[in-house]
Formats: C-alpha cells, structure tokens, sequence
C-alpha cells in the first residue's frame, strides 16, 4: 500500500551511495529537494534489485513527484509557476 | 571521382573513371555489438529462438513510427469522448488503435492555454517507442537530457518553440516505469479540418512536446 497520498509535502532524499555498483533511479539533481506527490504510479519490481538480476525483487510504490523549478535551480529564469514531475520510488521519499 | 552508390554498368566507362575500392567492413565492430552477436548465436544454437524469430521482431519495430501517434492525437482532437477516454485510460484508449503497450504504463499529458509539456529521460532514453517508434538522436543526447530540465524554455527557443513567460512549462522527467506522450493543442486555422487532414500536421517533437503543432 502506498504510504503517501497526493498533495502530501515529501523530500527526496539526500543520500549519495555510490554508483557503481549501485543502481537506482534517482537523479542527482533531484536529492535533497522537496515537493508534492502528484499521483501514485502503482507498485513495481524495485530497479535497484532487478538491476543485479535478483530473483522476486520487492514490489515498491511509485509516486509522480512535483516540484517547483525555482527551487531547483538558483539561475532558473523561467515563470514562477513552471514545474518539473519526476517519477520516484518510495525508498527514496521522506515526509516532511 | 567519388561513385559510392550502386548503378548498373551499362555505360561505357571513360578512361579516368575509376571505382575507388570500398571498406569491406562499413561499421565498427564494438564490444556490445560483438557480445550481441555471440549472445545471439548461442540462443539460436541452442534452439532458444530462430533467426526469423528475430527478423520478425525488427520488423516489428521498424513499423513503430510516430504516424501511430499522431492518428492518437488527430482522433482526439474531433472526437471528445475519445480525448477523455485517452486522459483517464491511455491503454484501453490506444488499444483502439491495436496497440499492445505490454506492461508499461503511458500517461497522456495535455497541452493547454496554461500548461506546456515536455518530456525528458535524464537518465537515459525511456520513450513510447510503441506508439511513436524509436526515439531521435537528439532526444537520447546528453545535452538535451541535462539541458531540459534545468532551462527547459532556452531548449525549447532552439527548437524554435517560444512560451509565453505567463503559461506554466512543466517538465515530465521519464525515471522509471511511466512513458509519457504529449498531447498537443490543436492548432489554429484546422478548425475545418477532418481527421486524416489533421494526422499529418502532427509530428513526433509535438508529441514529445519540444514544439507546437501548426497549420
């Protein structure tokens, strides 16, 4: 079941394990920032497992994350209200 | 004298012309390819699969081509029961059209007066490739991948596409098990037009949203 519900306020978080031999899906410029949960994507085998090949990799929620550009980035000169949804795995969200 | 395409060598040849020789081997052979090849014919050797097997699955996605795309959007554009079908379910809406998505989830996203949608895969190339085939170089380059998210309108200016500083430009980045199709608005001036006049007006950048579709 997902734990969090649309519109909740969650951070992505800030962790750097290192790549290789790690795999995930969790783009660097996105850790450590906060938005909110635009939808659940429904729950799927988890990359960071299937990656290696691993036999019944666990189910994880996925969420399509909303933030805003302006917190993105310092020198962002688009509107105030441009966004950007990036799809992440619960393992990677925290409330706020 | 350059002759690189072949021609039938019915013509007497002047003295002079010559046929420099052609590299016997017009690719390079990297790792990857070298382990698809021995991949490759292992499973054939070991009754796996067949040679046509694979043939016919290159055929399969050579005919994905962003025309199935775009026959998606010229529909919802004149039939809205259609257009609300593909928002809330874009698999049983394309299905219509004999599509298999497979197990992967599509999202439609609309273009509208206030939002403009563009999608990105930072980390790779994820793409609809079902229902608009295989995805440009650009889309897969590095530069598109790292630029459109952090100044999505300066990617779109080059693309030739300006959005108004007061409409939203909402970035979808492609990270997991989602694939995204934009739909464009319809443009102005088509509003007498069918259906299949509609189809080729909409090409794939529409449809990835780095540019609008027009008359």
């Amino acid at each position: 079941m997902p734990q969090f519900t649309v519109g909740e306020k969650v951070r992505v978080l800030s962790q750097w394990p290192p790549s290789p031999p790690i795999h995930c899906r969790t783009p660097y410029y996105i850790r450590g920032c906060s938005g909110i949960i635009e939808r659940y994507c429904g729950d799927f085998p988890n990359p960071e497992e299937l990656a290696f090949g691993r036999v019944d990799p666990k189910n994880l929620s996925l969420y399509r994350v909303r933030f805003k550009q302006l917190d993105l980035w310092d020198s962002y000169k688009g509107g105030m209200s441009d966004m950007i949804d990036i799809e992440i795995y619960e393992n990677w969200l925290e409330k706020i | 004298m350059t002759e690189t395409s072949d021609h039938e060598h019915l013509h007497q040849h002047d003295p002079g012309h010559e046929h420099p020789p052609q590299p016997d081997q017009d690719d390079t052979i990297t790792y990857f390819k070298a382990m698809e090849a021995a991949v490759r014919d292992l499973l054939i050797e070991k009754d796996l699969i067949t040679a046509d097997q694979i043939r016919e699955k290159i055929e399969q996605m050579d005919a994905r081509v962003p025309a199935n795309g775009a026959k998606i959007v010229a529909k919802s554009w004149v039939d809205d029961e259609f257009k609300r079908k593909l928002l809330a379910n874009p698999r049983n809406a394309i299905s219509e059209f004999g599509h298999d998505i497979g197990p992967i989830h599509l999202i439609v996203l609309e273009n509208t007066e206030k939002v403009h949608n563009v999608v990105v895969c930072t980390l790779c190339s994820c793409y609809p490739r079902w229902i608009l085939g295989l995805p440009p170089d650009w889309y897969k380059s590095r530069e598109y991948r790292s630029r459109v998210v952090r100044e999505p309108r300066e990617v779109l200016q080059e693309f030739g596409t300006n959005i108004s500083i007061d409409r939203e430009v909402r970035v979808h980045d492609s990270t997991a098990d989602m694939r995204y199709l934009v739909l464009p608005m319809r443009p102005k001036g088509s509003e007498g037009m069918k259906e299949e006049e509609l189809v080729p007006l909409i090409g794939r950048d529409a449809m990835i949203g780095v540019t609008e579709v027009t008359v």
